[in-house]
């Protein structure tokens, strides 16, 4: 249908072009800013594919949850833009450029593996209208997915560990700059 | 997927009427500034200092912590959704989920990072 | 139905329903204004028109006339943006929101809501997931001490008592089944099948994580006018402080419209037509809201995040447990 390519390309379009601006911008706040709308265009991609689940959790736990992170750290650092310039690198040119090469093949090589519609055929699996809502992500992910699950809770767990960490590190800093 | 496309119109018809009322205001609203008026507002003072302030690191904490527990509740979303076909294995195993991450809750309270003072 | 046909009954269906949601926040305002005058013993609006009922217009009039004051440091483009991202989320959860049943207009079969999403409760969560970037924003770029702080405050309480707030519905879902607001409203046909009350501590829950979420009375903080003067709007005037006011009050609105159509039987009710039924449920929430503001003093902000974490949040997860408990042995 002609509608659904139109959004496709413009969603797209927001979803490479917000993250390219994203990466060119001196003010934090507004990478923040543009962040959000790449994700927000990328949800709309994931929905186009009815993955509608996976679509409104990159909403409600990056777009809604993590940047708010982001968004309060840079605040929190006070960073406004300008004061970039004056920090020297820490890393040489060379290194920064192993280290893009590195994740330049390493994206090669997950684009290589990546199921292409010419190569669907061995990988097709029985796909019902609804397959990417959330009842049947639910049965596989509580069943066939359930050991990764049950793991997610452990890594939270030290999430939550290290947030204790910072905020006691934090907390002592803190009160010697009061005092 | 009309019922997408549905919300996309939504999306453009309220964009659109917030830019129009931008625009009809500016049009007929008076604009006066000089540089009194135009000063940030700090009870009739002249404003001291920069407004970017620096705050408590406790806001960071608390951002961090809700990062995790909203991971936590999003599995539980379709988790609620498919329990009728799930299961008692799925209800055990849920449990044991949500029991670690209550044991998370209470270490950091414990250790008092929920404590606001 | 034809494709255009579909995508003009959508159109339509849209400007009424923001046309509606226009006129319900204005409305609001006036219900306000009159509830807390008479609980305070005083009459409220009533110079402009019978029983103050022009007050609302009156004031948009004002409003639209007021200069725009934009002090000198603020961030511009994001001190722009701001208000518009407080307003288009607070108006996007209206678009699951089923206002009445089918109904047959000429000729065609029209529901009564903008887009059945087969996730349509996710798809509520995910928006007000966003609303709390407005309050952010508003408060750096403003350039105020006051505004930083409110902002920051707000948006803390926010998160806060978001994850309460996505959990408090999740015992109703154990019991649905189903994330689809219609299909929720078709299982609330008889009176005692509303959700309030398979699931009483889930409404309370829901309720109050809603005020706070809606940052009202007694949550009301992050304008706490006695020491933050209007917290993150401070340095907002004109149709920019009006994009503020209204989406407060359309945040208000979305959250009674959730809150009917998930726990009150939504438009359902004998002999008065649907939509009535659905306003009247509305309309009674949002004087509750009222009535919790001219009644209850505002909370200290160490009790709010307490409250939210020690005391709601593990409730809310008990509340699951025990619903799914319940509901399966």
């Amino acid at each position: 249908m002609l509608l659904e390519l139109v959004i496709f390309y413009v969603a797209a379009v927001f979803a490479i072009g917000a993250a390219l601006l994203m990466i060119l911008q001196r003010n934090p706040v507004a990478s923040v800013l543009y962040l959000i709308v790449s994700l927000l265009a990328q949800a709309t991609l994931y929905i186009q594919l009815s993955a509608m689940f996976v679509g409104a959790i990159l909403v409600i736990v990056y777009a809604g949850a993590i940047l708010v992170l982001f968004l309060f750290v840079i605040m929190l650092l006070n960073l406004r833009g300008e004061q970039f310039e004056e920090k020297r690198p820490r890393l040489g040119r060379a290194t920064k450029m192993v280290i893009s090469l590195a994740l330049l093949v390493e994206l090669l090589m997950i684009v290589k593996q990546t199921a292409f519609p010419e190569r669907m055929d061995r990988l097709m699996v029985e796909a019902t209208p609804d397959f990417g809502s959330v009842k049947p992500v639910a049965e596989l992910l509580y069943t066939q997915y359930l050991y990764p699950f049950e793991l997610t809770s452990i890594l939270l767990l030290v999430a939550i560990v290290g947030a204790v960490i910072m905020a006691k590190r934090g907390r002592t800093d803190h009160d010697e700059e009061d005092k | 997927m009309s019922e997408y496309l549905a919300i996309i119109i939504f999306l453009f018809v309220g964009i659109g009427l917030v830019l129009f009322t931008f625009f009809l205001s500016r049009l007929i609203r008076p604009a006066n500034p000089y540089p009194e008026k135009t000063q940030n507002y700090e009870c009739a003072e002249p404003p001291i200092g920069s407004s970017w302030i620096q705050f408590n690191n406790r806001f960071y904490i608390f951002a961090l912590i809700f990062v995790i527990f909203d991971v936590e509740a999003i599995f539980l979303f379709p988790w609620a959704v498919a329990f009728g076909q799930l299961g008692l294995y799925a209800l055990v195993e849920m449990m044991i989920f949500i029991f670690i991450l209550l044991f998370g809750l209470f270490y950091a309270w414990k250790k008092g990072v929920l404590k606001w003072v | 139905m034809s494709y255009t046909e579909i995508m003009l009954i959508s159109s339509i269906k849209v400007i009424v329903v923001v046309l509606a949601v226009l006129t319900g926040c204005a409305y609001s305002t006036w219900l306000e204004r009159k509830l807390v005058g008479h609980f305070q013993h005083r009459i409220g609006p009533n110079v402009a028109g019978p029983f103050g009922l022009l007050q609302p217009i009156a004031d948009a009039i004002k409003l639209v006339f007021k200069e725009d004051i934009v002090p000198n440091n603020v961030e511009r483009i994001t001190y722009a943006l701001a208000p518009i991202v407080v307003f288009i989320p607070a108006l996007l959860s209206f678009a699951v929101v089923p206002f009445g049943d089918k109904v047959t207009m000429f000729g065609y079969q029209i529901d009564m809501v903008i887009s059945d999403l087969d996730i349509g409760v996710l798809f509520v969560f995910a928006v007000t997931s966003l609303g709390v970037y407005g309050i952010v924003l508003a408060g750096w770029s403003s350039g105020s001490k006051y505004s930083l702080l409110g902002g920051v405050r707000s948006s803390a309480q926010m998160i806060s008592y978001e994850v309460a707030y996505g959990l408090s519905i999740i015992g109703v879902l154990v019991i649905a089944g189903t994330l689809s607001m219609k299909e929720l409203v078709a299982q609330q046909s008889s009176f005692f099948d509303w959700f309030i009350f398979r699931q009483p501590v889930g409404f309370v829950l829901y309720v109050i994580c809603a005020i706070a979420e809606t940052n009202r009375a007694p949550f009301d903080l992050p304008e706490a006018e006695s020491e933050l003067v209007a917290g993150y709007h401070t340095e907002y005037s004109s149709m920019r402080f009006a994009m503020f006011f209204i989406g407060e009050y359309a945040n208000m609105l979305a959250v009674s419209c959730v809150a009917t159509t998930i726990f009150l039987g939504g438009w359902q009710g004998p002999l008065l037509p649907p939509i009535i039924w659905f306003a009247i449920k509305v309309a009674l929430f949002m004087s509750f809201y009222i009535w919790l503001r001219a009644t209850l003093p505002r909370l200290r902000y160490d009790q709010l995040m307490n409250f939210g974490w020690k005391v709601l949040f593990p409730l809310a997860l008990l509340n699951v447990m025990v619903t799914a408990l319940i509901y399966r042995l």
